[in-house]
């Protein structure tokens, strides 16, 4: 009778009915989703605040250019010395002071407005009063130069260069950002997965040696099966974490958001930006198709196959680390020994996605890049990174792929049979405090 | 078959140190086996050899004379001198799962270990975790455990440290129950003394060597000297006392003038016991009258003591 799945179902289960697992399975989402709501609901809450400033406008060039908007309204004073302007606006709490003085020609006025507050005002504001200067000083600027603004709206058209692959493909921009952002999660993933339940495969190897139950237990099965056993247990009860995480994670967001009437894409500042821009009078005339286009390239991002390499990078990158994991549960007796041989391993996972992220996002298919996705250790999250791009032309080559996953699949035969080696000798010995010789002497054994 | 196990010049090595130097044994079926030595001897090593934990580096192992084999192991029940249980874990679940382990079907396993709770009296721990239980409670538990599956052979590596004499002596009566039944069993402790009244044959472990091995009886008969204990009562100890020196070796009279009471020790020839009895009992009313057989211990220091002088 094959005793792997007896094993593999009682970690599972040691794991999932565990007191603190439960909590954290239920607990985060809530945690997660708590903070979500309360940074979106304080952003709201900030954006509804609103500035009361007053102008004491002199001069005849600005007539009606302080228009109350969304988050900004504006006082006007009128005949009184700029002291009492001063002094009235404090009185009243209001935000601050514009001082635009009587002068001749508009720059001179401009040059010596001022803008007074209790405080340092914030950038928000000064830029709104800015940008009404600005308009009026560019059309002044235009009339000298005899330049109607229908013209200078044609002139003013931004540029951007049309870039296109050899066989034809438009290519947007920022696009590999994008793709390298849905890999570079993918591959984060992989890196939190293999820290939180590696580390729980470490812990419970290190239960059975303080508990002295280890010696029973191999009795009766291979320390190998063992070792399988509660990787994969562990792991199983991991995914159950991830997938309880998702769901409700994603669903109290919705309701969250639902209740507390928060718009999601208030969280983007970027969205907002282009809304400005457009009120502005600025041309973006291709937002809608320029969003359309990135939809599509992200419909184009070869999903299926991205899923699949996900699933085969991250079992045997997880199975890599967890073996390692297990091996160091192993070679200790308590918990506060693992340090030394943990960082070790957390570098690799740690240059994987400093790399992947300073590296892949810049340039995917730079040497760089390249070699890191080859590299066992470093693949599983470098790789996925680049996969977004697409395989073949264009994309991660073939051969790179193919090398990549035999390369990983070769580390992770040595890397198992030496972890089960260390494994093995490990959790029959008590009260050593191993150094790495001794780690490579127990091979012998 | 006569033995249930047998090794060859088995030998273990640990990088620079001999766990085990060409070690030898075999052990008869449907008996209790002794496997002494001091700690460190390499008696653990041994076990775990043949538990298939490690592998010896030379030599061979017969399991009922077939070389050892991974399907051997559920016919050998182990219970290690290192032992514990999953703590959190409730205690039948546990026993469950290490029996499953043994290769044992679920509802059989649940089958005897009810019958083995009752047969203890801790049927009602079944759903207790074993973190609530004593050290000699879980104790139990690892027993059970052990011989649940019934094994053809039981190996018990120091098995009563961790028990009051109570619940010892009721394990002891549970082995020597097993060997009844038919099991054969191995017996490793550094304790001499405990083996004495369970253990028919024993080998003995020293310095990764086996020094001694044989059946109990025959050990004792090759290392007794012939030295007899006497007690009596005679109208006149000295004198006869004086007749007896004459003739044999006596170690250390004692004289109770007022009782008239002597006792000695001495040293008759083979063959030679029942002559002087015969004599002694015309001279003197005798009140004691036995042979010194030595203790295992006395055995294994002077084995010891013999093979370090020889080296």
């Amino acid at each position: 009778m094959n005793k792997l799945p007896i094993i593999i179902r009682r970690e599972y289960l040691a794991k999932v009915r565990n007191k603190s697992f439960i909590i954290m399975t239920f607990l985060s989402p809530i945690l997660l989703v708590g903070m979500v709501v309360l940074i979106a609901y304080l952003t709201k809450i900030n954006d509804n605040q609103k500035h009361i400033i007053g102008v004491f406008n002199e001069s005849d060039y600005f007539p009606n250019d302080f228009k109350i908007t969304k988050s900004t309204s504006y006082v006007m004073f009128n005949e009184i010395s700029l002291q009492e302007a001063k002094d009235s606006t404090l009185q009243m709490g209001y935000y601050g002071l514009l001082h635009i003085p009587k002068g001749d020609g508009l720059e001179k006025v401009a040059q010596q407005s001022h803008f007074y507050t209790k405080e340092t005002p914030s950038s928000s504001v000064l830029g709104q009063l800015e940008n009404i200067f600005q308009a009026r000083l560019r059309e002044r600027r235009l009339q000298e130069m005899g330049v109607s603004s229908q013209e200078f709206g044609q002139l003013d058209k931004k540029f951007e260069i049309n870039t296109e692959t050899f066989d034809g493909v438009q290519n947007l921009k920022g696009i590999n950002e994008i793709k390298a952002i849905i890999g570079g999660g993918f591959g984060y993933l992989i890196m939190m997965f293999i820290i939180i339940y590696g580390g729980f495969v470490m812990r419970s190897v290190i239960e059975e040696k303080t508990s002295r139950i280890i010696e029973v237990i191999i009795s009766s099965v291979k320390p190998f099966q063992l070792m399988m056993g509660k990787i994969i247990g562990t792991s199983l009860a991991g995914i159950t974490q991830f997938a309880i995480w998702i769901v409700s994670a994603s669903l109290l967001l919705f309701v969250s958001f639902a209740v507390f009437d928060i718009d999601p894409s208030t969280l983007n500042n970027g969205v907002e930006a282009s809304h400005m821009a457009g009120e502005m009078g600025y041309a973006v005339p291709t937002a809608n198709q320029t969003v359309q286009a990135y939809a599509q390239e992200l419909f184009k991002i070869p999903w299926a196959m991205l899923i699949c390499s996900f699933v085969v990078y991250f079992t045997l990158g997880y199975l890599i680390y967890s073996s390692i994991y297990a091996a160091i549960g192993a070679a200790v007796d308590n918990e506060t020994d693992t340090q030394q041989f943990i960082f070790p391993i957390i570098l690799p996972l740690m240059l994987a996605i400093y790399v992947g992220f300073f590296s892949v996002f810049s340039n995917p298919h730079g040497p760089i890049a390249v070699g890191f996705s080859l590299f066992p250790l470093t693949s599983p999250i470098v790789m996925l990174m680049r996969l977004p791009g697409g395989i073949g032309e264009g994309g991660v080559p073939v051969w790179e792929l193919v090398t990549s996953i035999l390369l990983l699949i070769v580390t992770f035969l040595g890397i198992v049979w030496f972890a089960a080696k260390i494994y093995r000798v490990g959790i029959l010995m008590y009260g050593k405090k191993p150094t790495y010789k001794e780690l490579l002497k127990w091979i012998k054994y | 078959m006569d033995n249930i196990l047998v090794t060859k010049e088995v030998t273990k090595r640990f990088g620079e140190h001999i766990a085990l130097n060409k070690v030898s044994l075999e052990i008869p079926k449907n008996s209790i086996y002794g496997l002494l030595g001091p700690n460190g001897a390499g008696k653990t090593t041994l076990i775990r050899i043949i538990n298939q934990i490690t592998f010896p580096d030379k030599g061979e192992v017969f399991f009922d004379g077939e070389p050892l084999k991974p399907r051997h192991i559920s016919l050998i029940g182990y219970l290690p001198e290192e032992r514990g249980l999953y703590k959190g874990m409730k205690v039948g679940e546990q026993a469950l799962y290490l029996a499953q382990l043994k290769g044992m079907h679920k509802a059989e396993a649940k089958q005897r270990l009810k019958y083995w709770f009752d047969r203890l009296d801790i049927g009602d721990w079944w759903n207790k975790k074993v973190q609530e239980l004593s050290k000699g409670m879980a104790q139990k538990i690892q027993f059970i455990v052990t011989v649940l599956h019934e094994p053809k052979l039981l190996i018990f590596d120091e098995p009563f440290s961790g028990f009051d004499p109570i619940n010892a002596n009721i394990i002891k009566d549970e082995i020597l129950q097993l060997k009844e039944n038919g099991t054969s069993i191995i017996f490793s402790t550094h304790r001499m003394e405990s083996v004495e009244e369970l253990c028919e044959y024993i080998a003995l472990i020293h310095q990764s060597e086996k020094i001694l091995d044989g059946k109990l009886s025959d050990i004792k008969k090759a290392y007794k000297n012939n030295i007899f204990k006497v007690g009596l009562q005679a109208n006149n100890v000295n004198e006869l006392l004086g007749v007896i020196s004459d003739k044999f070796n006596i170690i250390g009279p004692m004289i109770d003038p007022l009782e008239n009471q002597l006792d000695f020790k001495i040293q008759i020839p083979e063959d030679e016991s029942g002559e002087f009895l015969a004599y002694l009992a015309q001279q003197a009313n005798i009140h004691q009258f036995t042979e010194i057989i030595p203790s295992a211990n006395e055995i294994f220091i002077r084995t010891i003591h013999n093979k370090d002088a020889n080296e």
